[in-house]
């Protein structure tokens, strides 16, 4: 790979030996791809917050270790910097209010809150979220990146059209400490025009179904580049949240073009670049109920343990809907409803009353982490119900539960009568 | 016994040998394997409840989650880690979860690896020399 005299230096360690073992990664990464070069970034989100089990799992169990193992691949530990480029933390494995809730103990919780701690003194900007796009960094078209978590990589790239590949943990910390990253996939023009036609032939409006399709889609291309045709209505933020999510969960969709909506596609022959599509994909009624089905094939029973919203995490626009689909209503005595949001707009739902509105119908709004990524449950919960195609993806897997897929309004009718009702339209 | 063998490329270098482990999909790394087992535990997965660990992984390639290298990385970490791994679609969850993984990694193969190469098979990877042979029907006397 080529570098920079300025690399070079990185390397050969004249800044340090956190910054040599920063670009010492960066480069096995970036000849492991192909690339031929780094690209400058300075917009970097990552997850540098470490569970207590991460870090107990190294020989030297403090900060600097779980830094340089977990985030430079250094099993050196290695004195850290402040990081150079404007770096933001991604969620984590601890709400800082509910972590009783999660089962945390008093001393892991202690080590999450230090691993916060070091963090922020390191110059990362607590975000705590899967949403950085809803809390202040929101990328303009162009823009270099390297973000981790898939549901944010596709949203920049597509809604936004920022330009990223799908980091991982190693490659933002090193890239916090650098501003490089390698010069390859979606950083490149050639890159990012579509791959496959996508004809809608069933009305797509609801936050459901636009999850329902955006899974259907990536179960049928995989990493390819969607072109999104026969959208009738505009989408919003919400929707392709969810589109983006379900479509990076059951393929790798990183990018995705809907003609005349999204950053770099005006027209169907402008997604394409003048390429044509290696193959067209239809989605009906038939494929919209297949999805529909497969998504709840793990449920067997219809007594609903908890209803998770905000896989992404929820905008405040959807935490107004629960609460007004609550209607005055409590959840049921045997269901729980946990509701994810990003820190920053827990504290605006809290100064809206819609906090006090959920507390008073025994729900939970939570912050910085969410079931799957944290690893908990109420205690003894088999069936959990979501209106989030990735989080029932995921959950069945990691927590061994049943998974029940459906509308916000189906699962909020879950969580006050304790049963499931819910079902295609 | 037949000896298969094959030339690729060196993704990450080294030498190691193992019993293959062969699957033509795609493997999840955050929420598709459990790092302490080096378990499959994606429900749809064909490989779902088998081990990598000390095998050699032949398989496409990553797909889902971005933390696909940190599992990978706790896998190392735990002593579950495959002992080498052969790949076919390059992505950046790949190429930066094999680095973290430390084992020797190879792909643009000369040959189809899921066509040559079946579970069970003894699997040399020299992926300095970019050369992989692999023993027919298990580890060879």
């Amino acid at each position: 790979m080529q570098l920079t005299d300025d690399e070079k230096k990185l390397l050969d360690g004249e800044s340090g030996r956190a910054m040599q073992a920063a670009m010492d990664l960066l480069v096995r990464y970036g000849e492991a791809l192909g690339a031929e070069r780094l690209i400058e970034t300075n917009n970097v989100c990552g997850a540098n917050v470490m569970a207590a089990r991460q870090v107990r799992l190294l020989k030297k169990a403090d900060h600097d270790a779980a830094f340089s193992e977990w985030s430079l691949d250094s099993s050196d530990v290695l004195d850290i910097p402040p990081v150079q480029a404007h770096s933001c933390q991604l969620i984590g494995p601890m709400d800082i209010e509910n972590w009783e809730l999660q089962g945390i103990t008093p001393e892991d919780r202690a080590t999450v809150m230090a691993s916060e701690d070091y963090s922020a003194k390191h110059g990362i900007h607590l975000m705590s979220t899967c949403t950085p796009y809803q809390v202040g960094n929101v990328p303009i078209k162009g823009e270099h990146c390297a973000w981790m978590e898939s549901s944010a990589v596709v949203y920049i790239n597509s809604v936004l059209g920022a330009r990223t590949n799908t980091e991982g943990r190693e490659s933002t910390g090193a890239a916090m400490l650098t501003r490089r990253i390698p010069y390859w996939g979606f950083h490149l023009d050639e890159n990012r025009f579509g791959t496959h036609l996508v004809e809608v032939e069933h009305e797509v409006s609801s936050v459901m179904d636009w999850g329902l399709l955006g899974y259907y889609i990536g179960e049928v291309i995989e990493d390819g580049i969607p072109v999104i045709k026969g959208i009738n209505e505009i989408p919003n933020l919400v929707k392709l949240k969810h589109f983006g999510a379900a479509a990076s969960s059951s393929g790798g969709v990183e990018l995705y073009h809907v003609p005349g909506i999204t950053a770099e596609a005006r027209t169907v022959a402008e997604a394409f670049g003048g390429n044509h599509p290696v193959a067209t994909v239809r989605f009906g009624e038939r494929e919209r109920r297949a999805t529909y089905e497969h998504l709840n094939s793990t449920a067997r029973d219809r007594d609903v343990d908890l209803v998770m919203i905000g896989c992404p995490h929820a905008t405040i626009e959807q935490i107004r809907e629960v609460c007004r689909l609550l209607d005055g209503r409590r959840v049921h005595a045997n269901s729980d409803l946990w509701v994810f949001t990003p820190r920053a707009i827990r504290e605006v739902a809290e100064r809206s009353g819609y906090a006090k509105i959920l507390r008073d119908a025994r729900a939970r709004l939570m912050s910085d982490t969410c079931p799957a990524i944290g690893q908990f449950l109420p205690p003894d919960t088999r069936v959990v119900a979501t209106d989030s195609a990735k989080q029932v993806h995921y959950l069945p897997a990691i927590m061994k539960v049943q998974g029940l897929f459906g509308s916000t309004v189906d699962c909020i009718e879950a969580a006050v009568t304790g049963t499931w009702n819910g079902g295609l339209a | 016994m037949k000896v298969v063998r094959v030339h690729g490329d060196r993704i990450v270098g080294g030498v190691a040998e193992g019993e293959a482990l062969v699957t033509r999909e795609r493997i999840s790394g955050w929420g598709g394997i459990d790092p302490r087992t080096g378990t499959v535990i994606e429900t749809r997965h064909e490989l779902c409840g088998q081990s990598f660990k000390d095998r050699v992984l032949v398989f496409p390639g990553a797909k889902g989650s971005s933390g696909w290298s940190a599992m990978f990385h706790m896998a190392r970490l735990t002593g579950t880690a495959p002992k080498a791994m052969i790949f076919t679609l390059m992505n950046t969850k790949m190429a930066l979860g094999a680095v973290v993984t430390h084992v020797p990694t190879m792909t643009r193969l000369d040959q189809d690896p899921f066509e040559v190469i079946e579970t069970g098979d003894w699997v040399r990877v020299d992926a300095d020399n970019g050369v992989l042979e692999v023993y027919k029907g298990g580890r060879p006397d």
